[in-house]
């Protein structure tokens, strides 16, 4: 193992309710469903239509574009209903679970004796392949393109994050076969970013680099700029650890698993534990019967509280997530709110009393807090971007639509994750996230 | 507190597009947000949001300011009573109630005048109202010397609001300071009215100064060589001045709570006073020149620190160098903005003595190049990138 890299800037957001260490496994769910918008930049084409009867692993939909990215069924049985949105999107592909429906067929086979056309192949076909992502944008990684390193985070540093070690544990054998599969479909490295206490140390075929600090330290982009920065016409593809035992299991056994576990976050949890599920598993399944009994609104949340989607119960899990955070609304006026001393009020900024109580947990709602305002205070991103960047100077370049001064600002090396927490500080309230990807947009657009 | 929410949302229908009333919506959404926090919650991007928002940033930064206003009150007492030659009758109160009633006034007119033009300009544009006045609105009376006129103080708030912030777009555009525009705009409009040494100490109009009195501040003493004020009078701020920037050691308790707040930029007030010793201390190096006359050579032989003490450089380095604004936005900008501001401030004030306060003058000089500053700062960090990125391919 090489040197530990240190981050200094960064903040971690000590909210109320992290999982506690005990896996569940829940019962089949009645329904499973994928969706197409968990995938950006997606244009969707249906291969069933209500009534088909699928395995698990066979396709649902594709890509419009490059017909052989499929994306298949978590778990088999009828096809019940195909939901479209404005204009005819496609939100939902649902898919009624049958218990003895089985799964389709694979190669079986250790990674290392294959070829990269082979894994390529198999993973496209078991629609495995839609867990890789490419950097730049952060959209799905092409069949066609050669990455340069495949990046993985083995730990996340998000507000009550899972623990991924707990997850992991009698599983890295799996991913393990999953890194080696990986391995082939690049020419150069595979690094794997590991936390301060990490069961992934061990990982073979990688380069393994560990990394200390705040949030977002867990996030891999933020890895990828400190090991190898990209630049203009530089790939590199990026997966999540859970999604790499996918990989693995399918070479071990010849059959899509897409068993995940989720975990059960936020101060509106009653218990907060991890789940064992599938992926495309409805909300109701994770948080039915689990929440507080509360007289306010609550919101739940796909994902974290940073980057997650908001759902109801009968929608279904985020394709790439594995955290549902529930936390309350928010949605009510506070006298004079901006004036209270702020004892309970968790802030980055140093103008409420919160300070004095490091160590505190907290429960933070919704609620924006204040107005929309225009860029005043400056030094305020800065301080939660721990990567060579001028925030707020790109922001301002995809404001003007200037392509030059976005790439040369960086665009490249962030997707919205990476400054999700220049949101979460901004004294303007400014909306960071949406500008960044409509610049990222805007990028794929002109550029290609 | 619920009768008040009640108020609010009964009278919010009626102040919509298209009701009766639409023309006070900006008025009504300005008191309504300052009286509570909205329902609004997060619609896409992050769930969660920090509590700070700009009307606690802004409402920290006004109450850094009432150190200042308190003394200048007080001083404008001190000053007053001490010219009629009556300072050992009057008590502490009579000295406060005085300066009160002299300076409540101009705080009143520069707020409605600017708060006015904002609402409406916030109402034109169907914009929330912005803050960012609250702040000037405040710092506008504490530059002002204490008898200027009122109508006065009206006029250049009303200019300093719509030419110097509103055509550009607001708070958040603007390139000078606000407040710093309406003492320019004074300085330079009623040249006659702004400076000499009557507008420094409030006189009634049946008031008779003591003999020997000048009214001067030791800044115009010190321009024409004339250095005699104490230390100590001038650092708790017992001298004649602008209302609120004669006591550095108000302005530091402000400086203090910015600093701890994290919301003034320490960078900028470090550098700032850096800049002003450099040049005092280049200043006393020459101060033996041949070539200066005796009353500038005078100037340029005061101990350097005692620029950082008299007239506005404290104020400036604290309050108006750290607008967010109108500063330069860069780390390393902040250093290089800041530094300037205290050299030219300094240079100013002894090298051209018709504009005694130098540091007003040193301000709007940097608020003007600060995005020059960042552009080159910025450039660099560019150009690193591309370096960079060439080694990784």
């Amino acid at each position: 193992m090489s040197e530990v890299i240190k981050l200094r800037k960064g903040l971690n957001i000590k909210l109320k309710g992290s999982a506690e260490p005990v896996l569940e496994t829940l019962s089949l769910p009645a329904t499973v469903a994928l969706k197409p918008t968990d995938f950006p930049g997606l244009t969707p084409k249906l291969s069933v239509k209500p009534g088909d009867v699928v395995k698990a692993g066979d396709a649902l939909f594709y890509s419009k574009y490059h017909p052989e990215v499929v994306f298949t069924a978590p778990w088999g049985g009828k096809v019940a209903s195909v939901n479209r949105g404005e204009r005819r999107r496609i939100l939902e592909v649902v898919v009624e679970t049958d218990p003895n429906a089985g799964s389709a067929e694979f190669k079986k086979g250790n990674p290392e004796s294959l070829s990269a056309e082979e894994i390529k192949g198999q993973l496209l076909k078991s629609g495995l392949w839609p867990f890789i992502k490419r950097r730049p944008y952060g959209i799905l990684a092409s069949p066609d393109e050669k990455p340069l390193a495949i990046f993985v985070s083995t730990f996340d540093t998000a507000p009550l994050a899972p623990d991924c070690n707990f997850i992991m544990e009698g599983q890295l054998g799996s991913f393990q076969a999953g890194i080696d599969a990986l391995a082939k479909l690049t020419d150069g490295k595979v690094f794997l970013g590991i936390g301060q206490k990490s069961v992934f140390g061990n990982i073979k075929n990688a380069e393994i680099r560990q990394f200390s600090g705040p949030h977002p330290a867990g996030n891999v982009g933020v890895q990828i700029n400190h090991i190898s920065p990209i630049g203009k016409g530089d790939v590199v593809w990026t997966i999540q650890p859970q999604d790499v035992l996918f990989i693995g299991k399918l070479f071990e056994t010849g059959r899509v698993d897409f068993s995940k576990v989720f975990a059960l976050t936020g101060s509106e949890a009653e218990k907060p534990k991890y789940f064992q599920t599938i992926v495309g598993a409805p909300v109701s399944l994770v948080t039915g019967g689990r929440l507080k009994k509360a007289g306010y609104k609550q919101r739940i949340i796909s994902g974290n509280v940073l980057t997650g989607t908001r759902v109801k119960p009968e929608n279904y899990l985020g394709f790439y997530d594995s955290q549902v955070t529930v936390i309350p609304e928010g949605d009510d006026y506070e006298f004079f709110g901006w004036a209270k001393p702020g004892i309970e009020k968790f802030s980055a900024s140093k103008a409420f009393f919160s300070k004095l109580f490091p160590k505190k947990e907290y429960v933070l709602d919704a609620n924006l807090h204040g107005g929309e305002r225009a860029f005043v205070l400056s030094d305020q991103y800065e301080k939660v971007v721990p990567m060579d960047l001028l925030p707020v100077f790109l922001l301002k370049a995809v404001l003007a639509n200037d392509i030059d001064k976005m790439e040369q600002l960086g665009i490249y090396e962030v997707i919205e994750e990476d400054l999700a927490l220049c949101e979460y500080v901004c004294t303007s309230k400014i909306k960071v996230q949406d500008i960044l990807r409509t610049g990222i947009n805007t990028m794929i657009k002109e550029l290609g | 507190m619920k009768f008040i929410k009640d108020i609010f949302l009964k009278t919010q229908p009626h102040v919509q597009k298209g009701a009766k009333f639409h023309w006070l919506h900006s008025f009504h959404d300005g008191f309504f947000t300052m009286f509570f926090v909205p329902k609004n919650t997060s619609k896409s991007g992050t769930h969660i949001h920090d509590y700070i928002d700009l009307k606690r940033t802004m409402g920290i930064v006004v109450l850094a300011l009432v150190p200042s206003l308190l003394f200048g009150m007080y001083n404008v007492g001190l000053q007053h009573y001490k010219t009629i030659g009556e300072l050992a009758t009057a008590g502490f109160f009579d000295l406060f109630l005085y300066g009160l009633l002299k300076v409540l006034p101009v705080v009143i007119v520069s707020y409605v005048v600017g708060l006015g033009i904002e609402f409406a300009f916030a109402q034109m544009r169907g914009h929330e109202i912005n803050e960012g006045f609250l702040v000037s609105g405040m710092l506008i009376p504490l530059i002002m010397p204490i008898e200027t006129p009122l109508w006065m103080v009206a006029v250049a708030t009303a200019f300093a609001v719509i030419f110097g912030k509103e055509v550009f777009g607001g708070t958040g555009m603007n390139i000078w300071n606000p407040a710093l525009v309406a003492r320019a705009f004074l300085f330079f409009a009623y040249p006659a009215q702004m400076s000499g040494n009557s507008v420094w100490v409030a006189l009634g109009k049946n008031d008779t100064a003591i003999d020997g009195f000048t009214g001067a501040t030791p800044l115009a003493d010190a321009a024409a060589g004339n250095i005699n004020f104490s230390v100590a009078d001038a650092f708790f701020g017992f001298i004649p001045g602008s209302i609120g920037e004669t006591s550095t050691l108000a302005i530091l308790l402000g400086a203090v709570l910015l600093i701890i707040t994290g919301i003034g930029s320490w960078r900028i007030m470090v550098s700032t006073v850096a800049g002003g010793v450099v040049m005092g201390v280049i200043l006393n190096i020459f101060s033996g020149s041949a070539a200066l006359s005796p009353e500038v050579a005078a100037y340029f032989s005061m101990p350097f620190w005692h620029h950082l003490i008299i007239g506005g450089f404290a104020f400036g380095a604290v309050f108006m160098a750290t607008d967010p604004v109108s500063a330069a936005q860069t780390g390393k900008g902040k250093w290089i903005y800041g530094f300037l501001i205290g050299v030219l401030a300094v240079l100013f004030r002894v090298v051209n003595p018709a504009y005694p306060e130098g540091m007003m003058l040193a301000i709007l000089i940097m608020n003007t190049f600060a995005p020059l500053i960042d552009h080159y700062v910025v450039q660099g960090h560019i150009k690193r990138r591309m370096k960079r990125a060439k080694i990784s391919a």
